[in-house]
């Protein structure tokens, strides 16, 4: 049984030894900045600390993507909250010199730009600030709490209820609300529900969901996890593309450490709640990320989009010849995740921030009210 | 009468099929596992041929149209043996803007090869990719894995160069 102590014992330990450094070197580890060069800075990083013995008072991490990304490879200096940009090997043992004194300011990024001021992280707060291939680091970052509450205190009804009064809608255009689309599956006397996670993103240009795959996969987990108790379904299926080979790789071994830590597979922590997570890879077709293509696709046939009378959260697929319902996209894009991920919890944003965002962003604040 | 054995055997003794039995089996052989499973084959050997798609298909209980239908649907499965490199050009919108033609229009001229087309000494395929995802590095290329953001046609031609002749 894992209880709230355990994670608080976690989230102390990694705070404390993160403390404990007197600088953090981030370097950003996605697909933008590796394609730069950011694994041979970070490997330059680590060598240039033990070379001068610099162990105990410095640590460089790998994060994920901080946002600029045309100035990749970008690395931040912690606490100080400096960002370099366009940082190459060489300029690593400047940087290492500069520690504690004038940033180098030859390479140095203006964060006192819109980009930074006027962007209020939600989905992505943690992006940039955790190491996304460790599990410790989410719960560090308030992980997993969410689950651990809807599981411990809350009724199936009662997590819909609050996915109601937030307002969620449906990021992939339609604007569905989330609530109605749950209540309609949770009250589906279907034998097996699933929930499918569609990570096929394949709008040219835009790249939201790989930036959280990527950067933190345990959020998605986590919302998969919340959103399946609500619903009653206990397995669910991540659809990725091909062409996001990391983002597989994070998701696989997130999943990894999830199923080691009892946050998923049987019995997750220690309740009578089951829910599994398997990953599909796609192969190269845009249309997979329509609903119906994408449930073919998941079942391995080739990616036909079908018409369908009904809403897909009501199609009802024949497999293995059993009878079951699938939750098509129950939550379009991620960013849904996160706000039900933070039931109760994570939502407990600034009033001044609150008055910048858009109206239904403010909407799914109200559960903090 | 006709009967198909259980688990049919690999077409050939190369050990790589080693890797596409452990595929299918952790799935239970499903026929739902078909994806999964000619990523495996295309994984170890770099395309899917006919003995390659009948196996598969014949293991997880599934016409071989139908395998030679998602082996045909999908973009990133290959029925052509692929070139000892390879190179992708990024063509999505952001690297067409910034130029990916030249790039393209020069690899023509300097190997004679098209998109999808492998050179005749078998050395050099060139591919297309609709989005990589790194349009702040436009115009991208890829070879052989390694990524060459905001790439001139020099430095691909260059980088080409050093991998099929190992000198630049």
């Amino acid at each position: 049984m894992v209880t709230l102590e355990d994670l608080s014992d976690i989230r102390d330990r990694v705070q404390h030894e993160l403390a404990s450094h007197k600088h953090r070197i981030h370097v950003c580890v996605a697909a933008g900045c590796i394609a730069s060069g950011s694994k041979d800075v970070l490997q330059a990083f680590r060598n240039e600390i033990l070379s001068r013995q610099l162990t105990d008072k410095c640590i460089v991490k790998g994060v994920g993507c901080m946002g600029p990304c045309a100035g990749s490879p970008v690395i931040a200096i912690e606490p100080d909250g400096v960002m370099y940009c366009n940082v190459t090997v060489d300029d690593v043992p400047e940087i290492m010199n500069s520690l504690g004194k004038q940033p180098v300011a030859r390479l140095q990024m203006n964060t006192d730009q819109p980009f930074f001021t006027r962007q209020k992280k939600i989905v992505l707060e943690n992006s940039g600030k955790i190491d996304p291939d460790e599990i410790d680091d989410y719960i560090a970052a308030k992980g997993y709490h969410s689950l651990y509450k809807v599981l411990s205190s809350m009724s199936p009804v009662e997590v819909i209820a609050e996915v109601i009064k937030s307002g969620l809608r449906g990021r992939g255009g339609g604007g569905y609300p989330t609530g109605l689309k749950w209540t309609t599956v949770a009250k589906t006397g279907a034998q097996e529900k699933y929930i499918v996670c569609n990570a096929d993103e394949g709008d040219p240009g835009a790249f939201m969901d790989r930036s959280v795959l990527e950067s933190d996969p345990h959020r998605v987990l986590e919302g998969m996890a919340i959103a399946a108790y609500a619903v009653g379904a206990d397995h669910g299926y991540i659809y990725i593309r091909a062409e996001y080979p990391l983002a597989y790789e994070r998701l696989r071994k997130a999943i990894q450490q999830a199923e080691e830590t009892t946050f998923l597979g049987r019995r997750i922590m220690g309740t009578t709640f089951n829910f599994h997570i398997e990953l599909r890879l796609g192969a190269g077709a845009y249309v997979c990320g329509e609903e119906t293509a994408l449930i073919a696709s998941i079942e391995g046939g080739r990616g036909t989009p079908q018409t369908t009378s009904s809403l897909p959260s009501r199609t009802r697929l024949v497999w293995e010849n059993q009878l079951s319902l699938t939750t098509s996209r129950p939550l379009p894009t991620f960013p849904q995740f996160y706000a039900t991920a933070g039931i109760g919890l994570r939502l407990s944003v600034p009033r001044e921030a609150k008055a910048q965002r858009s109206s239904h962003l403010q909407a799914t604040s109200r559960t903090s009210d | 009468m006709y009967q198909k054995s259980k688990f049919p055997e690999p077409p050939t003794d190369d050990k790589r099929w080693h890797s596409v039995q452990v595929v299918m089996r952790k799935h239970g052989r499903s026929p739902h596992a078909l994806i999964e499973s000619l990523h495996a084959v295309q994984d170890a050997f770099g395309y899917l041929d006919r003995d390659a798609l009948t196996y598969v298909a014949r293991s997880l209980d599934v016409p071989l149209s139908k395998a030679y239908g998602v082996a045909t649907f999908y973009q990133y499965f290959t029925l052509k043996p692929p070139g000892q490199h390879k190179c992708v050009v990024c063509t999505g919108t952001a690297c067409y803007i910034k130029g990916m033609t030249e790039l393209l229009d020069a690899l023509k001229e300097k190997y004679g090869v098209n998109v999808e087309q492998t050179t005749e000494d078998g050395t050099l395929t060139l591919q297309s990719a609709c989005c990589i995802g790194t349009c702040g590095l436009a115009p991208i290329a890829t070879v052989d894995g390694e990524d060459l953001g905001k790439v001139s046609k020099e430095e691909l031609l260059a980088k080409l160069e050093e991998v099929l002749h190992g000198h630049s």
